[in-house]
């Protein structure tokens, strides 16, 4: 059971590895630009395991902001990850250890959410930590190449692998959709909703822009249309 | 660098400070919500999440609007048709791919 929850995540973290590993040549390439060493570039993506707040915490590095200023300005980034943890422990099979929650906390990105929060109840562990597997080379592959030799790379390669990210994003959200009419209409409201804050705030960072959305237009959903118990689970 | 301090210093911070952000909720929060409210919060949060982040963002994601709008067009095709995440996501590059080798496209 455990090992077949492991392959499984595995296997939905190969597409999750291309889009990482392209995604990451960018910053790979955007650290070098910013003086970093490859090392030190790798080290960031091993440890931290996110786009947004690094490419945000390059910035602070070259402008030789203060460490609270680092701090904050990855809280801020980052803290949709604390709604995407507090999902994921709903999702969890409650018996599950202390130290297991804590390996698979590693792996809370985006994209192993995403795949993790819609897998049926009791989600296991095991899977996060397989897709994560997967996922961390990809990442940090993927900022050693863009560190070390980000120029020498296909363009045409490159822009193909990025959309990868968001074919996996469109195949965990739009299944649900044909059983759950109030999903259908949520998601291209977020789509419309995110479009509409790009053109209208578009010095709102996008992690600021994915935490409001998220907040107001659940909170939205949840008071409009609350969802029973019996068809969370049948998810 | 040039305020003198260690790049890994800083990296040690955001480093902390992320997975602290991922791994209190996941150690803390150990039993099951009873508020409707909060469940079913919990539940659409995730699709307004993954389809923000979506959209707009692959539209600058590739070469032109038009490769990434094919792109964008046999993912949500494949989507409803398969399971399978990987061959979703193969066929969307590709699509980008060919679409950008269509001249006057990129």
């Amino acid at each position: 059971m455990s090992t077949s929850n492991f392959k499984q995540g595995m296997r939905d973290g190969v597409p999750i590895f291309l889009g990482y590993f392209s995604v990451s040549i960018a910053f790979g390439i955007q650290a070098a630009k910013n003086g970093l060493t490859p090392a030190a570039a790798m080290i960031m993506s091993l440890t931290n395991l996110t786009s947004a707040g690094q490419f945000a915490a390059l910035d602070v590095i070259r402008a030789a902001g203060s460490l609270t200023e680092m701090a904050l300005t990855t809280l801020l980034i980052n803290l949709r990850y604390l709604l995407m943890s507090s999902a994921l422990s709903q999702r969890l099979r409650p018996e599950t250890s202390l130290g297991a929650r804590c390996l698979m906390a590693y792996g809370v990105t985006d994209e192993i959410f995403g795949v993790s929060i819609l897998r049926p109840w009791p989600l296991e562990w095991t899977y996060t930590v397989g897709v994560t597997l997967l996922a961390v080379p990809g990442w940090v592959g993927g900022t050693a190449v863009g560190a070390f030799a980000g120029a020498l790379l296909p363009d045409a390669i490159r822009r193909a692998l990025g959309v990868a990210l968001y074919a996996m994003f469109m195949g965990v959200v739009l299944p649900p959709t044909v059983k759950d009419r109030r999903l259908a209409l949520l998601v291209p409201l977020s789509m419309l909703c995110s479009w509409a804050f790009t053109v209208l705030l578009p010095y709102v960072t996008s992690g600021f822009r994915i935490i409001l959305l998220a907040v107001a237009l659940s909170c939205a959903f949840a008071l409009l249309f609350p969802v029973r118990e019996e068809e969370e689970g049948a998810k | 660098m040039s305020g003198g301090k260690s790049v890994y210093l800083y990296i040690l911070v955001m480093a902390g400070v992320t997975y602290l952000i991922r791994m209190l909720p996941l150690t803390l929060i150990r039993r099951r919500f009873t508020s409707v409210f909060l469940r079913s919060f919990l539940y659409y949060m995730p699709y307004v999440t993954l389809s923000v982040m979506t959209f707009p963002a692959i539209l600058s994601e590739t070469g032109s609007v038009v490769s990434a709008l094919v792109g964008f067009g046999v993912m949500i095709l494949l989507s409803f048709r398969t399971k399978s995440l990987l061959l979703v996501a193969a066929c969307a590059c590709a699509a980008v791919f060919l679409t950008e080798l269509v001249p006057g496209v990129l």
